[in-house]
């Protein structure tokens, strides 16, 4: 049951959009955000819309998988937007039925920023769809990598994230083998209300924590001893480097952003 | 006389103590008392002992990872207290452990195995060299791209072993590295280690409770109660039945069978081993009776 989470939701491939380095795809997206907040009209809404659409055909993501991305977030969508419709103030009115008003900057608001909303985590998603977590933490590292010289522990950071990554499927095996051996024992996951439901839980994790403790004590010996002493002086088996696409693709992406961020200019 | 030896050793205690921190109000428990041993190069070292007898302490000494509280551990002549070489004795010396999953420290096998080598700073192109040959070592070339928690155990350690190889070490530990397997992933890392040591010289000392783990090492070392009680080739060792005995060790079914034959008068030898020399002992015996 357990097992069946599927995290860092990466779908494997061999397109372009895998292709590229993850430092490169986290600039993107991160010019991506930048764009949507600065975009003000249905001109460079639709730009951006339109962006996302080629690279969501390039990389051969299903739309189906995409959408499916959108469901753990669909109540923040449908509450910023109907905040939004029903309590922007404006200049005229479209709809006043009793208490109920929505006004056209309300309506303008809520369809513009239902549609960033969207567009951001679509955005972000086809990234994490494209990349493999490690590769992630590896262009995070990389790109980070100038924050070293204002003692921010970087590498540490970075080593703890493909530690946890690695960890989980390890947990979460563990966490189901504690489960049966509690049920086995007569121990009760399913009856009562949420108070009693959350006090079943304690017999699950403490033998969880212990262990996940011993665990990390082995590991950091096992890590010792294949002579690990930090970030200093390390060295990597796949070497970050950019190609030619990655200067194109950064070119395209700085090049919609700046258009965005004219259109601004003009009002649109 | 000294006699001239042509083995250089690899690893050596002297004098080699250790104490585990004691509980206010009780006296410290020496873990080892007095340990010396010589390791040479290029051998097969199979430690013996039950539960207690301070056989996984003394594997945690020869890398550094306990230093001695009293006597020395020599590395290739290098001091395991010296702390500046304790990159070095490690790349030297490296060390598996008893659960696989505690020591994979990537989810994808060839970036694991890059781990040690990159912590030593070795250029990328040699770091895949050295991937490939540490998995083509361990026979799991084919799984290089594969998540580790997807295999079986025995394969698990045997990533875990190419993880250690990758380092190109002199000598591999092994702490009970087979404890947790089934037989069949038992008999793979076993025939690996067996292998590494006969075709790369590698020097290998495997810590064990399963005696017949010992039967085809050169030397078998028995440990009891933080000492070294015997030491010699198997054959020297399990014809003690009684010794063995005595500390909680069984013997290995072979001598078992000999030594009833032997109380119930059939004149065979002790020291057959394997199954096939204990088989034609037995034959020879009925025959000449």
């Amino acid at each position: 049951m357990l097992k069946d989470i599927t995290l860092g939701q990466f779908f494997p491939g061999d397109t372009a959009a895998h292709k590229l380095d993850p430092r490169t795809k986290i600039l993107l997206v991160t010019l991506y955000i930048i764009a949507l907040f600065c975009a003000k009209s249905v001109v460079s809404y639709g730009l951006l819309a339109l962006t996302l659409a080629v690279c969501v055909r390039i990389s051969r993501v299903g739309v189906k998988a995409l959408v499916r991305g959108l469901k753990p977030v669909l109540f923040i969508i449908l509450f910023t937007g109907l905040l939004n419709l029903f309590f922007t103030p404006g200049t005229r009115y479209l709809v006043e039925w009793g208490p109920v008003h929505i006004s056209d900057t309300g309506l303008h608001n809520a369809i513009f920023m239902v549609l960033r909303i969207m567009l951001l985590i679509m955005g972000t998603f086809l990234m994490t769809y494209t990349t493999s977590p490690i590769s992630l933490t590896d262009g995070l590292e990389r790109l980070l990598n100038g924050l070293k010289k204002l003692h921010v522990p970087v590498h540490e950071l970075a080593m703890m994230m493909s530690i946890a990554l690695r960890f989980i499927p390890t947990l979460i095996e563990e966490t189901d083998k504690i489960m049966s051996a509690q049920k086995a024992r007569g121990a009760d996951f399913e009856s009562g209300n949420l108070m009693q439901k959350a006090k079943a839980l304690i017999p699950i994790l403490v033998p969880l924590f212990i262990s996940a403790f011993r665990r990390a004590d082995e590991l950091a010996v096992a890590m010792e001893c294949r002579c690990y002493h930090g970030g200093e002086g390390r060295t990597k088996l796949h070497v970050l480097q950019y190609a030619r696409r990655d200067w194109i693709a950064l070119f395209l992406g700085g090049a919609i952003t700046a258009g965005v961020l004219v259109l601004r200019q003009f009002g649109l | 006389m000294e006699s001239e030896t042509t083995m250089a050793t690899m690893i050596q205690t002297e004098n080699l103590k250790y104490a585990y921190p004691a509980m206010e109000g009780e006296a410290q428990i020496f873990a080892l008392q007095d340990v010396d041993l010589e390791i040479e190069q290029g051998s097969f070292v199979v430690v013996l002992g039950h539960n207690g007898s301070g056989k996984s302490t003394l594997a945690k000494t020869f890398n550094g990872v306990l230093l001695p509280a009293g006597g020395k551990v020599y590395v290739e002549g290098m001091d395991t207290a010296d702390e500046h070489l304790l990159l070095a004795i490690r790349q030297r010396v490296g060390m598996v452990f008893q659960n696989p999953d505690n020591q994979i420290v990537a989810n994808v096998v060839e970036e694991d195995i890059a781990f040690a080598p990159e912590n030593l700073g070795v250029p990328s192109a040699e770091i895949r060299r050295r991937v490939d040959n540490a998995l083509a070592a361990v026979g799991m070339s084919e799984f290089v791209r594969h998540a580790p928690h997807l295999l079986s155990g025995g394969q698990k350690q045997r990533i875990a072993i190419a993880g250690v190889i990758a380092m190109e070490p002199a000598c591999i530990v092994l702490d009970e590295a087979t404890a947790m397997l089934d037989p069949i992933g038992r008999q793979e890392v076993l025939s690996t280690i067996h292998r590494l040591n006969r075709e790369k010289g590698m020097t290998v000392v495997l810590i064990t409770h399963h005696m017949n783990e010992a039967e085809d090492a050169d030397r078998v070392v028995v440990m009891d109660n933080g000492k070294v009680t015997m030491d010699g080739t198997p054959r020297q060792v399990f014809t003690r039945i009684e010794a063995l005995r005595n500390m909680g060790l069984t013997v290995p079914d072979t001598v078992d069978l000999l030594d009833r034959l032997r109380k119930d008068g059939l004149d065979v030898p002790l020291d057959a081993l394997t199954v096939e020399e204990c088989a034609d002992a037995i034959a020879h015996a009925v025959a000449v009776k």
